[in-house]
């Protein structure tokens, strides 16, 4: 069983091939897997028959040599994409009962490619968080386990909004996982989990389906298990959708064969303002290590200057409540999801979203309802437009001089779930990360370590718009260089 | 900026989300600590930079005006709290 759940996707999809074993035994370990970690709370629905009959699908498929890209491979969905008759809530108590009558157009394209569908992964409440914690399920928790110091023996966060895909994948309760990534939503949790997590181009997957948070930020992309896998399922995601007006219609580069590309003569940036007062000093060691790993295959590493990247979280935390009050406005008891009765219509409006949205939601669409009002709008909105602008710009000008930028891509590693922490601290969680969401630009975070107390830790590299193909070439690096083999204490075996 | 309570009163109104008092006075001081935090961009110059409203500069799609879906009333009420005939269901609006 635990040489099952061991592999990675590249490996499996290698052994249903050989007929090592069926794509049934596959999904059969994963089912039992995701049983064996139910207290972990990463699962909010098991869709173990629909899994069964897509398994079966898959292995009449692979008898007649007809195998697609992910054929047999087992995947978790995060609770933000809507699946076709199963019920999606955003891990909101608003959406309770909400089963969507249309497939999101990335899970019906990880389907149409052959994926078996596992059920449903816990997130923050509408991708609202940084620890899983504003979840209406409860917060997830992180497999992994520190082995020394103040954490030790405590619950850890899986990071968020993905946080239930995170744990899930580090727990081998899923082989794949899709999240989505509006701040940093798939590459915080990746890190804190030992995973690999991308997140493409703005517009590279359809937001079709998938429940909107801030719509120029959204964007959804792999949760893997390692660089190679992430070229697989990313392959699978992306493309051209219609029924999104802001899809990309140019081509995905060939990840594949960038794998083994190496990064010889590579010019990677290493921004001075990633440098934080208050970072912890593995992590800075870390990042010296990795730009070591890049220069021993090759590159080139050159220190470049983003000099506005401080103000890129005050920015996005006016740009993604401004754009969440807005979509956040269609939760008003009448087309889905929960009603609270009133006696105007005003009323049931009020009481429904009082009664539907945790704290965090609340919070966030009041300061974008407050940013956007008459009065403020130009103080605020425009303002945090114009300063993204001058954040895009300096990345546009230290990408005609390197291919890509190498950073940390959190400042600390897993924290304890429920340390009290006001929003501002929590906020900074996303540091290294809302940077990219805000520019439109790829980035990915490959696992490059432990720390002290055991607690994986990862690199982030970002790359110019379109160009994927470059975090492949030097994730690949940095994962080889790494050599991370370590499994979570709380894995299923 | 701090803000007030009553302000925090309207804009819940604006947002139609009933908060009760003791949630007022809390929002108060959070939503007044996220507020001037963000104001730290007033340390930019910015009034000669034009507001960025789309990442990757292109221009939306055309697409030919036709129909493409509808007539399905069942599916789009599938999942109303309240419905009747082919219809949403509200609070009465109209005395």
């Amino acid at each position: 069983m635990s040489e099952l759940l061991s592999m990675t996707a590249v490996a499996a999809r290698a052994g249903l091939a050989q007929k090592a074993f069926s794509a049934r035994e596959l999904t059969e370990a994963y089912l039992k897997a995701a049983d064996d970690t139910a207290a972990l709370n990463v699962y909010v629905a098991m869709t173990a028959d629909k899994a069964r009959a897509m398994a079966d699908a898959s292995d009449a498929r692979l008898a007649k040599g007809d195998a697609r890209p992910l054929e047999g491979i087992p995947i978790g969905i995060k609770d933000m994409f809507c699946t076709e008759g199963v019920e999606t809530t955003a891990s909101s108590r608003i959406l309770k009962g909400f089963v969507p009558r249309y497939e999101s157009t990335v899970t019906a394209r990880l389907w149409d490619a052959g994926g078996v569908m596992l059920g449903k992964l816990n997130c923050d409440e509408f991708a609202m968080g940084s620890a899983n914690e504003t979840s209406a399920f409860g917060a997830a928790v992180n497999p992994w386990q520190a082995t020394s110091g103040a954490l030790k023996g405590k619950a850890l966060t899986p990071g968020g909004s993905s946080g239930g895909s995170a744990a899930a994948m580090a727990a081998r309760a899923c082989l794949l996982a899709p999240g989505t990534d509006t701040g940093g939503s798939i590459r915080q949790p990746a890190a804190l989990c030992g995973l690999v997590g991308l997140k493409p181009t703005y517009g590279r997957c359809s937001r079709r389906g998938i429940v909107a948070f801030a719509s120029s930020l959204d964007q959804a992309g792999p949760i893997t298990r390692d660089v190679a896998d992430c070229a697989l399922m990313l392959t699978a995601m992306a493309g051209h959708d219609a029924g999104d007006s802001t899809s990309l219609s140019a081509p995905l580069p060939d990840l594949e064969s960038a794998l083994t590309a190496g990064v010889k003569g590579m010019r990677i940036g290493i921004p001075d303002e990633y440098t934080l007062d208050s970072m912890n000093a593995e992590i800075i060691a870390l990042w010296q290590q990795g730009r070591a790993w890049l220069e021993d295959a090759g590159a080139q590493c050159v220190s470049v200057s983003l000099p506005h990247t401080r103000y890129a979280l005050p920015t996005y935390y006016i740009i993604a409540p401004a754009e969440a009050s807005s979509n956040l406005a269609r939760y008003d008891g009448v087309r889905y999801g929960q009603r609270v009765d009133g006696a105007t219509l005003d009323e049931m409006y009020a009481k429904t979203r009082g009664a539907g949205f945790g704290d965090e939601v609340k919070r966030r669409v009041l300061i974008g309802t407050y940013v956007l009002s008459a009065g403020y709008y130009d103080a605020y909105y425009i303002k945090a437009q114009q300063v993204r602008r001058l954040i895009q710009d300096d990345f546009a000008k230290v990408f005609q001089d390197v291919d890509a930028l190498l950073t940390p891509s959190t400042p600390t590693p897993a924290f304890a779930l429920g340390a009290e922490m006001d929003a501002l601290t929590m906020y900074l969680n996303d540091v290294f990360t809302v940077p990219a969401n805000l520019a439109g630009i790829p980035a990915i975070s490959v696992p490059a370590g432990l720390s002290s107390e055991g607690l994986p830790l990862g690199l982030q590299l970002i790359a110019p718009a379109m160009r994927e193909d470059q975090l492949m070439r030097g994730g690949a690096v940095l994962e080889k260089a790494a050599g991370f083999t370590h499994i979570a204490k709380g894995a299923a075996a | 900026m701090s803000i007030d309570k009553q302000t925090v009163a309207r804009i819940a109104h604006l947002a139609r989300i009933a908060v009760d008092d003791g949630a007022q006075e809390r929002l108060k001081a959070e939503l007044s600590g996220i507020l001037a935090w963000v104001e730290q961009l007033n340390e930019l110059d910015t009034s000669h930079v034009a507001p960025l409203t789309s990442v990757t500069g292109h221009a939306l799609p055309m697409r030919e005006d036709a129909v493409s879906d509808g007539g399905d009333a069942d599916t789009i009420l599938a999942n109303a709290p309240e419905k009747a005939a082919d219809f949403f269901v509200v609070p009465k609006v109209i005395e």
